[in-house]
């Protein structure tokens, strides 16, 4: 089996689409870490490049918290104005993770609502939208339903799984729970487990959402009303945890918006404000309030140093790639430095680089050479060993 | 991925990649952009490991496809298991380290044995400038003035001999060399070596180690 999507001109992948692969039917429900059972599940997946004859090219990329699937390429009927897939600076022919080489998966995660099964999905008890009832899920049932789709693709050896943020936590629960499947790691900018600072920013978040009117406990599916101010503030404040001091000096500092004085009220004066705004409307439009709660939950819970059987106990043989960025202030640096501590411990090969960089911590999704060129070298030497 | 021949690589890099036998595991304190890792690798089969504390040096290592932490080599030493390596490589760091004597025991609890460079403050135009002009020493390998010298110590060969007895090492072997900072080509000296040698080499092991 040859699995292929995407063609188009060199350096751009071109044309992808978007698959889904369902699961999970009753009475064959997944069992999650919960000990609740889900079912039926879909998980929403995109493929580039060719899987090779001997099936060890294959490479699992870890979406973060509000990302999805859609890594690379375009859309059919996306022009070249429309922004294409969030990691497609690396992922591509020739780039850093290059398609002519390998055979590159994404998929949404468990709780999204970008395709993949998630409280807005038909609960099939109710044939209404799950809500808060849907069941609790962590970052190992993320992964579950990620390792039933590589069984499904009849993926049984990973050459890498690479992700950042949330997506890096996936990365490490992979090497966890599959030590054998997965042949090398790179975890970008990302911990072991939340500090309290995360856990905090992610509480106000929650609270924003749930404190909204429009919220109604989490069945706002069918009223009309959804709780939008609240997933905005949300994500408002999402995106400062996400930057940095310098970065936001350098790109607002204290300039206004369209103005040369002060309004005197509580319109967007300031441009971080306008700015801030924005991102909260736009979230509003491609985000569900309950998936931000579920997966911001889930990863709270995640926490690799507490596990029965931690990261160290995995057997030697995973090649470990650990990146930061200098001026992460959500995931910084030290705690990047646990991780790679805690690995060598255990006599696990591990290279860990932080990038001088004043994007915060979501310089990873940021096109940066320095990333596609540390991934592509290291991913070299992992295929040609 | 990448396998320089052994004569593109640094002279006193070259004398101390011919004392590590095939298979070793090997880390390089201060390891650059992986040169001598590379060689090592591809000519060998070492299972290396560098530290480099220069980020953009770190990253060329390890898009060279070598395992490398970037970090500060006297933290990073206290992590690794003990014997997690035949070789620990100190190469031309030695006379910047602000506890010498620690890591060196850090250096012995995580290596077999352990490699020490550094260029040797005995060589004869050093104690000429000092002799005959009374200034603090300036050569090819001390470029350094008095007031700008990344360098906190300055070592002979003798006073390594003594300090290695001294923490108690035993010296299974010494190579003193004349080469420049840079160069890939030089020569082993063997008359008068402390007056001759731009660097010395050394390898030490514990006392009480079994080590061949």
């Amino acid at each position: 089996m040859t699995i292929a999507t995407g063609q188009g001109a060199p350096a751009s992948i071109g044309i992808v689409e978007k698959r889904f692969h369902r699961f999970a039917d009753p009475p064959d429900t997944m069992v999650l870490e919960s000990g609740t059972r889900l079912g039926p599940i879909t998980v929403a997946f995109e493929t580039w490049g060719r899987l090779s004859e001997g099936r060890d090219n294959a490479i699992l990329v870890a979406h973060a918290f509000s990302g999805d699937a859609h890594a690379a390429g375009r859309y059919p009927g996306e022009s070249g104005d429309d922004k294409p897939g969030w990691w497609d600076f690396l992922i591509g022919p020739g780039k850093g993770i290059d398609t002519d080489r390998y055979f590159v998966i994404c998929a949404n995660i468990l709780g999204s609502c970008m395709g993949t099964t998630g409280p807005s999905s038909l609960n099939p008890a109710t044939g209404r939208p799950y809500g808060l009832d849907f069941p609790m899920v962590t970052i190992g049932d993320m992964v579950e339903t990620q390792k039933r789709l590589l069984d499904h693709l009849g993926i049984d050896r990973l050459l890498t799984v690479v992700g950042g943020s949330v997506g890096g936590m996936q990365v490490l629960e992979w090497c966890r729970r599959y030590p054998r499947v997965v042949r090398s790691a790179i975890p970008i900018a990302t911990t072991m487990r939340h500090s309290a600072l995360a856990i905090a920013f992610n509480e106000i978040a929650r609270q924003a959402i749930m404190a909204d009117p429009n919220w109604q406990g989490g069945n706002y599916y069918d009223t009309g009303r959804r709780p939008d101010l609240g997933l905005a503030v949300a994500r408002m404040v999402g995106h400062v945890t996400y930057l940095s001091d310098e970065a936001m000096r350098r790109k607002f500092g204290r300039r206004l918006q369209d103005k040369n004085d002060f309004s005197f009220g509580f319109n967007a004066d300031f441009q971080v404000e306008s700015y801030l705004r924005h991102q909260g409307s736009k979230f509003v439009r491609r985000f569900d309030a309950n998936s931000l709660l579920y997966i911001t939950r889930a990863a709270d819970y995640f926490d690799m140093t507490q596990r029965p059987d931690p990261i160290d106990s995995a057997r030697p043989g995973i090649k470990y790639l650990v990146i930061s960025y200098s001026s992460d202030w959500l995931y910084p640096t030290y705690q990047a430095r646990e991780l790679v501590r805690r690995l060598k411990r255990a006599g696990q090969d591990v290279s860990f680089c932080e990038i001088e960089a004043d994007c915060g911590h979501d310089a990873f999704l940021i096109p940066d050479e320095r990333l596609s060129n540390l991934i592509g070298g290291f991913l070299h030497g992992i295929a040609a060993a | 991925m990448a396998s320089p021949q052994p004569e593109h690589i640094r002279f006193d890099l070259q004398v101390i990649a011919s004392l590590i036998e095939p298979g070793s595991r090997v880390l390089d304190l201060g390891c650059g952009s992986g040169d001598l890792l590379a060689w090592l690798a591809a000519a060998r089969d070492v299972r290396g490991a560098g530290i480099e504390q220069d980020k953009d040096k770190a990253a060329r290592c390890i898009a060279r496809g070598l395992s490398v932490l970037q970090g500060d080599l006297n933290a990073e030493v206290e992590d690794y298991p003990d014997a997690s390596f035949d070789y620990v490589i100190l190469s031309q760091t030695l006379q910047q380290v602000y506890e010498p004597a620690r890591l060196l025991r850090s250096l012995a609890r995580i290596g077999r044995r352990v490699i020490v460079s550094f260029p040797n403050f005995s060589h004869w135009t050093i104690r000429l400038q000092l002799l005959w002009r009374g200034m603090a020493p300036k050569n090819d390998q001390l470029p350094y003035s008095w007031y700008d010298t990344p360098n906190i110590r300055v070592i002979t060969l003798a006073d390594f001999r003594r300090f290695a007895r001294d923490v108690g090492y035993r010296i299974v072997r010494e190579i003193a060399i004349d080469t420049d900072t840079a160069s890939r080509s030089g020569k082993v000296v063997e008359f008068l070596a402390d007056w001759r040698a731009t660097y010395g080499i050394f390898i030490i092991e514990q006392k009480n180690s079994d080590g061949a």
